[in-house]
């Protein structure tokens, strides 16, 4: 690829930014140590209302430029109202914006162009479980499926990799795909 | 020079320019170069020459590389299978040979135990007294001990464990299932071996390099070393710690020269999960990445056969070759198995084929990262006349194989003279002086 292909794939990502970071994380690892929070209240019935504002990262206490506001309810034939999208649904959400941003920083770091990315998600769940009438049945998902759309200046299997890339340094799939011990206490 | 005794103090054994740590081929390779250049030097080996070719490797075990490529400076394969694959007795001959025909200043049977910085040198202290020098070469191997994943420790008592510095040969496994855990050369071979002799294999699955024996007619090596793709150095790597970081390959060095991939041992019955997540009362549980670290591995070696082709098409003989080949992508369970109650589904044997690490513990100099490895470029250690060798992609990608060893070896003995020469010159006395 010559100098002037790889001044012209943008991708809105800024990989030096990115690399720098990288480096500068590596030789301080206690800066590379973050917390991420989220907040949430209920609102009725099964609407809740999350918030994410502040995080911890570099040392220090960092904040959003807005905080960010996130509904979540259950469907109609749940009896619910659906004021959000369902908890379920916005893990999904999660597993595929994580990719899709993967995918941007991979792409643009091997200088390739992306024109259009579009993830359709699919995960299966037997309700048997969380509704208590088989034991046998897990609550969560039986197996996620995403499908990735990618028109970009590249060939299907440089395609591949990037997506396989972006599995490879995810914290949503490493967090399906890994268990997570998860404390849930009263104050 | 002088290699002969220093008398000071009772344990003080001798005082060179040079102590090489380790006899196996890195160290003999070094020993050939130092002596090439008239340097003085001792190498230090804890048990005897090519010692785990001969103590900690399992009795099938043959080299990835084939004959005619093993070969070490002054000294090549002259038998009568060049495209045959040494076994492990066959190695430690090869070795002990090389040592006895260059000559090497060994000394067996000698464990360091101790090694400081002292003066403008070092300090090497051994469990048959006390060396001093000037520079050291560490060159005591990759692989001095197995690495077990801490959740080993919660699997349930009646489970065996063993690693491959325990394995010897299936005779030692106890009827019922193994779990061998971690896909490299290694945890394939012995899953495969397992496999062979009777027992129910389940194979863990991590990243992995999967490549064929064979392609076009010809070993892969043979691509991969006229491809220049095994001359690539460490320099000119964008992501230089993975390189250093990445599995042996999933080959095999066997009569028939055979594919030893994921497929082959799908095809005899083995199961595949995805890597070990935890363990956790008698269970264990397996991460859901399985697919994603065959397809990484599966796209990889596409792009590997895709620059052999390339290099084919420009430079061999294109016509006599056999055409391209490209290979099943691995085959997958449609529901990768996430947990297995060990006792319930009769696995009485793990094997944990997770790598190895090498073992610094008698290193007293502060050149070790928070990981524990030494920080070195190319093999010349953050530590003025300390070098390491034999680690993989050290200075090139075929650094951890026996045929790597020699163009390493001359590059640090040309880097090593001009250091010795420099402290020389700086204190301006003769080279044996300026230790003190």
């Amino acid at each position: 690829m010559d100098a002037q292909t790889q001044l012209r794939v943008d991708n809105g990502i800024n990989v030096e930014a990115l690399l720098g970071a990288r480096e500068a994380l590596s030789k301080m690892p206690e800066a590379a140590r973050f917390n991420w929070r989220a907040t949430c209240e209920w609102v009725n019935g099964t609407h809740a209302r999350s918030t994410i504002d502040s995080f911890f990262g570099l040392g220090e206490e960092q904040m959003h430029r807005m905080a960010h506001r996130i509904d979540s309810d259950h469907p109609e034939l749940f009896a619910a109202e659906d004021h959000g999208a369902t908890p379920v649904e916005i893990v999904l959400a999660g597993l595929a914006g994580c990719l899709t941003a993967g995918i941007a920083a991979v792409a643009q770091n091997r200088n390739i162009q992306l024109r259009s990315v579009k993830a359709t998600l699919e995960a299966g769940m037997d309700l048997q479980g969380i509704l208590g009438i088989d034991g046998d049945v897990r609550n969560g998902f039986d197996g996620v499926k995403v499908i990735f759309d990618i028109d970009a200046d590249a060939t299907r299997e440089e395609i591949e990799a990037l997506v396989a890339q972006s599995q490879k340094r995810s914290a949503v799939f490493d967090i399906f795909t890994n268990p997570t011990d998860v404390s849930v206490m009263v104050s | 020079m002088n290699a002969a005794a220093f008398a000071a103090g009772s344990l003080q054994v001798g005082a060179v320019d040079v102590v090489i740590v380790g006899a196996g081929h890195s160290g003999l390779a070094m020993s050939h170069c130092l002596a090439g250049r008239g340097i003085d030097h001792v190498v230090l080996e804890r048990g005897e020459v090519a010692n785990a070719w001969h103590h900690e490797r399992w009795d099938s075990l043959r080299l990835l590389t084939p004959n005619w490529l093993t070969r070490l400076p002054g000294m090549a394969y002259d038998g009568e299978d060049p495209d045959g694959y040494m076994g492990r007795d066959e190695v430690a001959a090869f070795i002990t040979r090389y040592a006895r025909t260059s000559g090497a200043p060994v000394r067996t049977g000698t464990t360091v135990t101790a090694m400081t910085a002292e003066g403008t040198g070092y300090r090497v202290e051994t469990d048959r007294g006390r060396w001093r020098c000037r520079a050291v070469v560490v060159a005591s191997g990759a692989f001095g001990r197995p690495c077990v994943p801490r959740l080993g420790a919660a699997l349930p008592e009646g489970v065996a464990q063993l690693t491959p510095y325990q394995y010897r040969n299936p005779d030692q496994i106890e009827p019922g299932g193994v779990l061998v855990v971690g896909a490299s050369a290694t945890g394939l071979q012995l899953a495969n071996e397992l496999q062979r002799a009777g027992h129910p294999v389940t194979l863990a699955v991590g990243e992995h390099v999967r490549m064929p024996r064979v392609y076009r007619g010809r070993d892969i090596q043979w691509w991969m070393h006229a491809a220049g793709i095994l001359d690539q150095r460490y320099d000119a790597q964008d992501d230089l710690s993975r390189a250093r970081g990445v599995a042996s390959p999933q080959l095999i060095g066997s009569r028939e020269r055979a594919i030893m991939d994921l497929n082959a041992l799908t095809a005899g019955g083995a199961r595949l999960v995805g890597r070990v997540a935890n363990v956790n009362d008698g269970k264990v549980q397996f991460s859901g990445s399985l697919r994603n670290v065959c397809a990484l591995a599966d796209l990889k070696m596409g792009r590997l056969l895709a620059t052999i082709d390339a290099w084919a098409a420009a430079h061999a003989d294109g016509g006599s070759l056999p055409p391209a080949e490209r290979f099943d992508a691995t085959h997958l369970p449609d529901k990768p198995t996430l947990g297995l109650d060990l006792k319930r589904d009769g696995i009485r044997t793990v094997v944990w084929a997770t790598g190895f690490k090498p073992d610094y513990s008698w290193l007293k100099v502060p050149v070790l990262d928070p990981k524990e490895n030494i920080r070195h470029n190319g093999g010349v250690a953050d530590a003025p006349g300390l070098y390491v060798m034999g680690l993989p992609f050290l200075r090139r990608r075929k650094s951890s194989f026996i045929h790597g060893a020699g163009d390493d070896a001359n590059d640090l003995a040309t880097h090593l003279s001009g250091y010795l020469d420099a402290i020389s010159d700086q204190c301006g006395r003769t080279r044996f002086e300026c230790t003190s």
